[in-house]
């Protein structure tokens, strides 16, 4: 299966400081691959290489289109959508008006509008409180809408940095439940940057561990779950 | 009493035009964090070039809207060609550049207009004898500068909350990197805020010009009282800045006539006083949000 998302030699800079050193990765067409690694490993600067936040080198194609030297923008139009790290959420705005910003790459009303409705099916507490500030709901809440308004550009790839992150284990099985269903529903391809290591494996189907700025060790998540020299050095537990 | 009343409308008038100065300021300290001293020298600019129009035979309210709509351009093109490459520098660097474009419209209008005042009449159709109501006069074009200020509020109001391209100006001033993120152009947004700040500066030059004189310092002393107005109502605040405007208008012509030693000269000494009262006891401003400063 051809990849969907593929670097090969990918390098990153932020100014003069360089901080990835030619990572290979690839992402399967519909399927969910997990970064995971150790604070400061290059795990979010991965992610933000790929939107085209920093400087970067070497080779990035997303369905065959390179994607070094583009914006932000340009990325986010082609198909590539993120979901920052700490969630991002416009907190002064409503659920709703979140959810039109994330859609702001798009010109067809109609689709939208459905768009949303479909995103508050999934997430049914956003459609309760479509019109109350985002800085008002609770981190669970606001981790769902920052899923959900990166959908709304109808991304072909999600790219998720630390979605677990300070929230309680419930909230975070229910959100990897519902990007479970939203990758075998929406076709949506993801990228997923997790501290939750054990999580993370048990979502994806193929692994990367980074280790300051360079792929350490990669394969089948299966895999890297049985393998106890794994665990014992990079996944801790 | 009517005396009381005909210098509350007096300083009403004034504190519209402070207020719709003050709201320029606002609108490019809200997305961009710069206070823009040019703001004033830019608005006397498109008067002027509203000034050439009226003398070349254009109608006025031609002459007036060809003018904001310039002025919009001119603020775009400031943007693109001044501000946006220095993103990033130092405070300082921004606040010399903003000193900068001050001095730049201020030289120009010299230099093509000369210092000689001119006459920027009122507008068409508004008549020029007072209404007496009761005792009290009330200018009519008192009341075109508060009609004109209600619809321009209006008119921003309903782009900010009902446009696409309004939400997504106050999302990139609120929130730069998650705008980023959804595929807004930060710096267009930038951008287009100090087009619309520049032309709602000049619609405060040019209803301003009749009641003072045009010349190429007349916005230095509106400035002031403007930039009084905003820290008043809260740099951050679109609304803030209108109510400050009016606070400041009252206060000057009120302050002016009951202080004995203020008198029409010392009115400006009440407008520092005011900025310093405001930065010692509530330094966001009356409507402003409170910086909290992560350390």
């Amino acid at each position: 299966m051809t990849p969907i998302l593929e670097a090969k030699g990918l390098s990153a800079a932020y100014g003069e400081r360089p901080v990835l050193f030619g990572i290979d990765f690839a992402v399967p067409d519909g399927g969910i691959v997990a970064v995971l690694g150790a604070n400061g490993a290059g795990k979010t600067t991965t992610l933000r290489a790929i939107m085209g936040q920093l400087r970067t080198w070497g080779s990035l194609h997303y369905a065959g289109t390179p994607l070094i030297g583009k914006s932000t923008a340009e990325i986010v139009r082609l198909g590539i959508a993120m979901v920052p790290e700490g969630r991002g959420t416009f907190s002064d705005f409503t659920v709703e008006e979140n959810l039109l910003l994330g859609a702001y790459t798009r010109r067809d009303k109609d689709g939208i509008r459905r768009d949303i409705d479909r995103i508050y099916e999934y997430f049914p507490v956003l459609g309760r409180r479509r019109h109350q500030r985002a800085g008002s709901m609770s981190g669970g809440e606001q981790q769902m809408l920052a899923i959900g308004r990166a959908l709304m550009s109808r991304p072909k790839v999600l790219l998720l940095d630390e979605p677990s992150l300070g929230l309680a284990p419930l909230i975070v099985q229910e959100i990897f439940q519902i990007l479970e269903t939203i990758n075998r529903e929406e076709k949506v391809s993801m990228l997923l940057v997790e501290q939750d290591a054990v999580r993370a494996l048990r979502l994806a189907s193929y692994a990367y561990l980074l280790e300051t700025g360079r792929v350490a060790l990669h394969g089948p998540a299966e895999q890297l779950r049985a393998s106890e020299d794994v665990r014992r050095a990079y996944l801790g537990y | 009493m009517s005396d009381f009343i005909q210098l509350v409308l007096a300083g009403a008038a004034d504190g519209a035009i402070y207020g719709l100065l003050a709201l320029a300021l606002v609108l490019i300290y809200r997305s961009t964090h710069i206070v823009n001293f040019g703001q004033g020298e830019m608005a006397m600019f498109a008067t002027y070039l509203a000034w050439s129009l009226l003398d070349a035979g254009v109608p006025f309210w031609g002459a007036f809207f060809a003018a904001i709509v310039i002025a919009f351009f001119m603020g775009l093109i400031i943007h693109r060609v001044l501000v946006h490459p220095l993103e990033g520098s130092p405070e300082l660097t921004i606040v010399i550049i903003t000193l900068g474009i001050y001095l730049f419209f201020n030289s120009i209008a010299l230099w093509i207009y000369s210092g000689v005042p001119k006459i920027f009449p009122i507008p068409a159709g508004v008549p020029r004898q007072s209404w007496e109501v009761g005792g009290v006069f009330i200018v009519p074009y008192h009341v075109t500068i508060f009609a004109i200020l209600f619809v321009l509020m209006m008119l921003l109001f309903a782009f900010f909350r009902f446009t696409k391209v309004g939400l997504a100006m106050r999302a990139a001033a609120a929130q730069p990197l998650s705008s980023t993120l959804v595929g807004i152009s930060v710096p267009t947004m930038m951008m287009l805020g100090w087009g619309i700040a520049a032309a709602a500066g000049a619609t405060a030059g040019m209803l301003s010009a009749p009641i003072v004189v045009l010349e190429p310092n007349f916005m230095a002393t509106i400035l002031i009282f403007s930039f009084a107005s905003a820290v008043l109502g809260g740099l951050d605040s679109p609304v803030g800045a209108v109510l400050g405007g009016f606070i400041v208008g009252e206060v000057s012509a009120l302050g002016g006539r009951y202080i004995d030693f203020i008198g029409n000269d010392l009115q400006i000494v009440l407008a520092f006083a005011l900025i310093v009262l405001v930065l010692l006891f509530r330094p966001a401003g009356l409507l402003g949000r409170p910086q909290v400063v992560r350390v």
